[in-house]
């Protein structure tokens, strides 16, 4: 704690808005005591390029599936190759078995036909709005995870815990901080893969202090280099060896993670249990864009969820503890054609699948009004129809598993009106 | 104590001043004070090129802003250097054909693949390590490397830097990845061939070049694109039955119209059925018994580069009628591709976008409308003139606020470091791997959209500190930008990885690195970049330690910004 104090007081001192966000930070927490769910945690996880959710959460019980997919449809349960059945309905893709224990478990959710009110097929813009958290609206400013950041009550400090009122409270992970974070709440990022945690030059203090001097100001640089300097600070001290949780070394068996996604995502929640400062995270994966040779049980996209499963799975797992507090979405765009094009592969769709894990998620349930995909029940001929707003999952998990009090969820979906969906477990 | 400098040490605010006293004028000209002039000279090669490297304020200040912008504008009256012409010139890539890099990609997969078969048929499940397989590895690793040394050679040391800035801007514009398959061999004669030529040409050349590069069609996967129903002849016409509407999204919502452009879905696929047959033999590279190319029937060659691979397969083109964007466009083969480029081409919207585009990346974050009408007004009055639309933006006032509001991508960030320390660099490998580090790995977006261009997209906690570790890294002499390359092992991918590594270690604390290069001398530094540099930074490099001093100045704020 002392080392950690003096370093931030020196980081710090005698920087006005630093000094405010710390104080507006300790009165929150100092008010709020124990009531306030400031040990919620959030994780989202965008898959940009429109995963194909048909693939995802599988329709096998409908004739209709096979034949709008002659070359690319997942097998029926049992068969080779075959979904896992989910609820006599749908089944999951095979590629996401290490997912199957928490589904089990209860703590796995999806809802089907979720997606946009609006009815754009572009990428960029549809993630945009998905980031923004309000469709149709371009002109938002900010990202809806950094206004949550400003809405959601900090982790209150309990002395003698080892828990400590920080300034990382959002972390994304990679080398850009993506359009759902823009706003005035600070937050960190790391890079992707190990060097996330090496020491740099920059960690050296004859450097830091000779930078220090020139990152004083009050500008948009100096803030950020102060963010990063900080942060750092906490993630060297949660991610030391001495720091490393024996336990889970031996649950991982002494076997090396592979590179990408379940690397990134173990070392995610390494810091997220180690920091409690951390409430929110945001980690981006590409590659879903699936217009040709898409494939079934084997092939492009199951290569793609293969290692999403299985960092999801390592996420829960590594997590421990941290995992019952914690809710983590996967989203994406949107969906893809039901039909199979011309070329093996889906085009940009409509609805889609959204997925929710976590200690607090009600799950082994398929949530959301299934619209059906025979011809006449497609949005424009063409695509699963959106039958949940997806701001209601969003909010809903805002709500009832953050604990975000009603009266500040309008203020992370302004605009926003219909009911959250409800996917707690309480 | 204060470091000597070549240049009296004005303050940035003042210079605005002296600059806001000329600024009004129709071009850059008759500037009263030698500080006017470096401050000039400073904005022109902080917009236009990537930055000074020692010596240009002078030489840019002496000659005279609107007679260096007029060399720029005709990169062809300009001469490379012998240094860098040798080194272009000792690239085997440019030499080869579009067919011949396929080729070997395709080697290359055909000999991964029957290694895969040894190790699964061999009794200790050990991949059996051929030489060939390992040489055609290699090979492609190669034309993938070069494709790098190609451009970051000439965009730090090419004299024709609008040219190299707008090679940056216009391949982002139409991007391909090179991660994905085929574009791995393809993006240096995609950059080559496609962009560079045309980037101060006709913005129609340009479209037409990169609608019919293999890297683009196979990119957004129009060569498999085709009537629906299709039957080939030939077997394995299991990858193409019907329409694939990627690149006719994309040419309307990113290199034409842009997203609010007034199209609808069924534009998009009408527009899909309009370029079916726009492909490329080979058209199945996985097909094992291949088509022979040179008998293969060339069905419309049109003006593409003589070893283009590019063909009109009337075979494969939807032959009905099609509705699109209010035309209706009757049976015409290839030509109902080269009339929809037309239209796209010349139509308001692309005028808007496109002028929107070089309006943020040139002048600001958000330019005003009037800079972006009267941009889009001589696009379309010049028939998409793309030299004409770059003399209407910096003959624009907005172009001339001197004030440096624009933060640099890493791209602009690495590019301007390393022309100002003044290395004589040969080897950019270790830059590749910084600018994937920071975010913005050479042709690694994978999403058709390309890098973005705007503060918020860049400035971050991390990218600061990663900088100011790269420019700790570069200044220290600890990047490897001399190193004479072991020809068997730093041209290939193995060489890309381990150079990799050593740019992580070169900004890592935990080794200590013997340096390569001389470290970057700080006072001329300072010379390089006069008025760049504010007196606050300058005061901070005089107090510090001098082994840190020219890290300090590349590191600072002042420097992010041009």
């Amino acid at each position: 704690m002392q080392r950690r104090q003096l370093l931030q007081t020196a980081a710090v001192a005698g920087l006005a808005w630093t000094a405010v966000g710390r104080t507006a930070f300790a009165a929150t927490s100092t008010q709020a005591g124990q009531q306030l769910p400031g040990n919620k945690r959030l994780i989202v996880v965008f898959l940009r390029g429109a995963v194909d959710g048909l693939s995802v959460v599988t329709p096998y019980s409908e004739g209709a599936y096979y034949q709008a997919r002659s070359s690319i449809a997942l097998a029926r349960p049992g068969q080779d190759g075959g979904v896992l059945d989910l609820d006599g309905h749908f089944g999951l893709n095979p590629n996401l078995a290490p997912l199957m224990p928490l589904w089990q478990s209860g703590k796995l959710a999806f809802v089907q036909a979720s997606g946009s009110p609006d009815p754009t097929r572009s990428h960029f813009d549809a993630q945009d709005y998905m980031e923004s958290g309000t469709p149709g609206r371009k002109g938002t400013p900010d990202g809806w995870l950094n206004r949550l950041l400003g809405a959601e009550p900090a982790v209150p400090v309990q002395p003698g815990s080892g828990a400590h009122a920080g300034v990382t409270r959002g972390i994304s992970v990679g080398a850009t901080l993506p359009r759902i974070w823009a706003g005035p709440n600070p937050v960190a990022n790391i890079a992707n893969g190990a060097r996330a945690t090496k020491p740099t030059l920059l960690d050296r203090p004859q450097v830091s202090q000779a930078f220090d001097a020139l990152y004083s100001g009050d500008d948009a640089m100096s803030k950020a280099y102060r963010e990063s300097q900080q942060s750092r600070a906490e993630v060297n001290e949660a991610m030391t060896p001495a720091a490393m949780d024996r336990e889970q070394m031996a649950a991982n068996n002494g076997a090396p993670l592979p590179n990408g996604f379940p690397d990134d995502a173990a070392r995610l929640a390494q810091l997220m249990r180690r920091d409690p400062n951390v409430q929110i995270a945001f980690l981006a994966l590409g590659g879903w864009d699936t217009h040709v040779n898409q494939g079934g049980a084997k092939g492009q996209l199951a290569n793609r969820l293969q290692p999403l499963g299985q960092g999801l799975a390592e996420l829960a797992t590594r997590l421990g503890p941290t995992f019952d507090d914690t809710t983590i979405l996967v989203i994406s765009e949107f969906g893809r054609t039901v039909r199979q094009n011309g070329t093996g592969g889906t085009d940009h769709g409509h609805g889609n699948v959204m997925w929710a894990l976590g200690g607090g998620v009600a799950g082994g349930k398929v949530y959301g009004r299934w619209p059906g995909i025979d011809t006449s029940a497609l949005n424009e001929g063409r695509d699963l129809a959106v039958t949940t707003d997806f701001r209601q999952v969003l909010a809903g998990v805002c709500a009832h598993n953050l604990g975000l009090p009603d009266n500040r969820l309008g203020a992370v979906f302004p605009g926003f009106d219909a009911t959250p969906l409800n996917l707690s477990r309480a | 104590m204060t470091l000597p400098t070549a240049l009296p040490m004005t303050r940035r605010s003042a210079l605005a001043a002296a600059l806001a006293a000329v600024a009004w004028r129709p071009a850059f000209a008759l500037v009263d004070s030698p500080e006017a002039a470096q401050a000039e000279a400073l904005h022109v090669l902080n917009r236009l090129a990537f930055g000074p490297t020692p010596g240009d304020l002078e030489r840019v200040a002496r000659m005279g802003t609107p007679a260096w912008i007029a060399e720029q504008l005709h990169p062809e009256r300009l001469a490379l250097p012998s240094f860098l012409a040798d080194q272009l010139a000792a690239l085997h890539t440019p030499n080869e054909t579009q067919r011949e890099m396929v080729q070997q990609y395709r080697d290359m997969q055909k000999a991964a693949k029957e290694a895969k078969q040894a190790e699964t048929a061999s009794p200790d499940g050990k991949k059996p390590q051929t030489e060939e397989g390992a040489q055609r590895r290699q090979q492609v690793a190669q034309i993938t490397v070069e494709a790098g040394d190609e451009r970051l050679l000439q965009a730090l040391n090419s004299p024709r830097q609008l040219q190299e800035v707008l090679v940056d801007f216009w391949f982002n514009h139409f991007n391909v990845f090179q991660g994905k398959g085929l574009d791995r061999v393809l993006v240096e004669n995609y950059e080559r061939e496609a962009i560079r030529p045309n980037v101060l040409g006709r913005f129609r050349t340009m479209l037409g070049a990169t609608a019919k590069h293999p890297a683009m069609l196979f990119y957004l996967d129009n060569w498999l694109s085709v009537a629906p129903g299709f039957q080939p002849r030939r077997g394995g016409g299991k990858q193409a039955s019907g329409l694939n509407e990627n690149y006719a999204r994309e040419v309307m919502e990113l290199h034409t119209l842009g997203v609010d452009g007034g199209y609808t879905q069924q534009d998009v696929t009408e527009l899909a059925r309009i370029l079916t047959g726009w492909t490329m033999l080979p058209q199945q590279p996985k097909r094992r018994r291949r088509v022979d190319i040179d008998s293969a029937p060339v069905y419309a060659r049109g003006r593409q580069q003589a070893d283009s691979i590019f063909v009109f397969d009337p075979e494969r083109h939807d032959d009905g009628s099609k509705t699109w964007l209010g035309h209706s466009v009757a049976p015409g083969g290839q030509m109902e591709g080269e009339f929809a480029l037309d239209v796209l081409a010349r139509h308001p919207a692309t005028a808007k976008h496109i002028a929107f585009k070089l309006a943020r990346r040139f002048v600001a974050d958000d330019p005003s409308p009037a800079l972006v009408d009267r941009l889009a007004q001589r696009f379309l009055d010049t028939d998409g003139d793309l030299r004409a639309v770059m003399q209407a933006l910096v003959d624009a006032p907005e172009f001339r606020d001197p004030r440096p509001v624009k933060f640099k991508t890493p791209y602009q960030y690495v590019m301007s470091a390393v022309r100002a320390s003044g290395i004589a660099t040969t080897n950019v490998k270790p830059l590749m791997a910084v600018l994937a580090q920071l975010g913005q790995p050479l042709y690694g977006c994978q999403t058709p959209d390309g890098f973005h261009d705007t503060e918020a997209d860049w400035l971050n906690p991390n990218a600061i500190t990663q900088r100011v570790n790269f420019a700790t890294a570069l200044a220290s002499g600890k990047l490897p930008l001399q190193r004479v390359d072991d020809p068997n092992d730093a041209s290939g991918a193995n060489g890309m990885k381990a150079m990799e590594r050593q740019a992580d270690r070169a900004m890592n604390a935990s080794f200590a690195i013997q340096g390569t290069t001389p470290p970057v001398d700080a006072t001329a530094l300072l010379a390089t970049l006069g008025p760049a540099i504010s007196d606050k930074t300058r005061a901070a490099v005089g107090a510090a330690q001098p082994a840190l001093r020219a890290a300090l100045v590349l590191g600072s704020p002042d420097f992010m910004r041009r």
